[in-house]
């Protein structure tokens, strides 16, 4: 395990992923896409069916789901009014450029040869990105970790608790996968400087 | 018109120009010291020195204040902030 590594004279960023970590990567990647267009951007809860197809504005009030509300925090404390005015105008690009981010992931995993149904677990899958490609990936890991970290709860000095249960359990499981991710995208910020 | 009238007009305005609004970015359990150094850098063209020195406010305070400007300004860089996965919000200057 090596994460990624800048090439001294092309200036790309490689990485090498045995195939059951590409597809790890790609799966986590296509839930973020799938949860960004799932939920509802627009809360359609008690209102006139034609106002609402007629509004193409963003949502106005916070997510339900964590996961979400940390990645569309409210951008004003103690003042609903203005959050809900930032989120209307904001939400929607920022969901899509999430949204892009995650799903470029996905293709560049793929045009580097992640088989649909990986079958031969030597494979190894070879990506080399630019500096613009892979300033998307960090932003994109950062996206996943958040999701992940917030689904687990994960908290500051934690580590620990984590280590402590057996290796078993999914949500040890999760954590590990958690950390890998933080590890990528630790040699991918030294990579990209 | 009533000179009353206009006068508060101005002094409204001006009040407004005066106080500048702050871009706040609050610490969270996930994001690395390395990536939100290199977002502060990346995104405001901070020295290395300068994005560190946030970065341990936001990691050992809780929060630092990362750019002063108009609200419009800091609105845009909330924004930025919510894509590169930082939580950040705006107010206006204490």
């Amino acid at each position: 395990m090596s994460g990624f590594v800048r090439h001294r004279r092309s200036k790309r960023i490689h990485a090498t992923f045995p195939v059951f970590e590409a597809d790890l990567l790609r799966s986590l990647a296509a839930q973020i896409v799938e949860l960004l267009h799932n939920e509802s951007a627009i809360p359609s809860a008690t209102r006139d069916p034609l106002e609402q197809m007629l509004d193409f504005s963003g949502p106005t009030t916070e997510p339900e789901d964590p996961v979400l509300l940390r990645l569309f925090p409210n951008a004003y404390r103690n003042d609903e009014e203005s959050a809900g005015e930032f989120r209307r105008f904001t939400e929607g690009a920022l969901r899509d450029g999430k949204s892009r981010a995650a799903a470029t992931i996905i293709d560049v995993l793929e045009e580097a040869g992640l088989p649909t149904e990986p079958t031969d677990e030597d494979l190894t899958i070879d990506v080399e990105l630019d500096q613009e490609t892979a300033l998307v990936w960090m932003r994109s890991f950062t996206d996943l970790r958040l999701a992940l970290g917030t689904r687990l709860g994960v908290e500051e000095g934690d580590e620990e608790y984590w280590y402590s249960l057996p290796d078993d359990d999914p949500r040890a499981q999760a954590h590990h996968i958690y950390e890998w991710l933080g590890f990528l995208q630790e040699t991918l910020v030294h990579a990209v400087r | 018109m009533d000179p009353g009238v206009q006068e508060d007009l101005s002094l409204d305005a001006t009040t407004r120009l005066d106080t500048p609004w702050v871009t706040i970015v609050w610490n969270d359990p996930v994001n690395l010291m390395s990536y939100v150094t290199f977002v502060f850098q990346k995104h405001f063209g901070y020295g290395k020195k300068k994005a560190e020195k946030l970065m341990h406010e936001v990691h050992e305070e809780g929060k630092s204040v990362v750019s002063t400007g108009t609200r419009e300004e800091m609105e845009r860089d909330v924004q930025a902030m919510h894509e590169y996965g930082l939580w950040a919000t705006l107010s206006k200057a204490e």
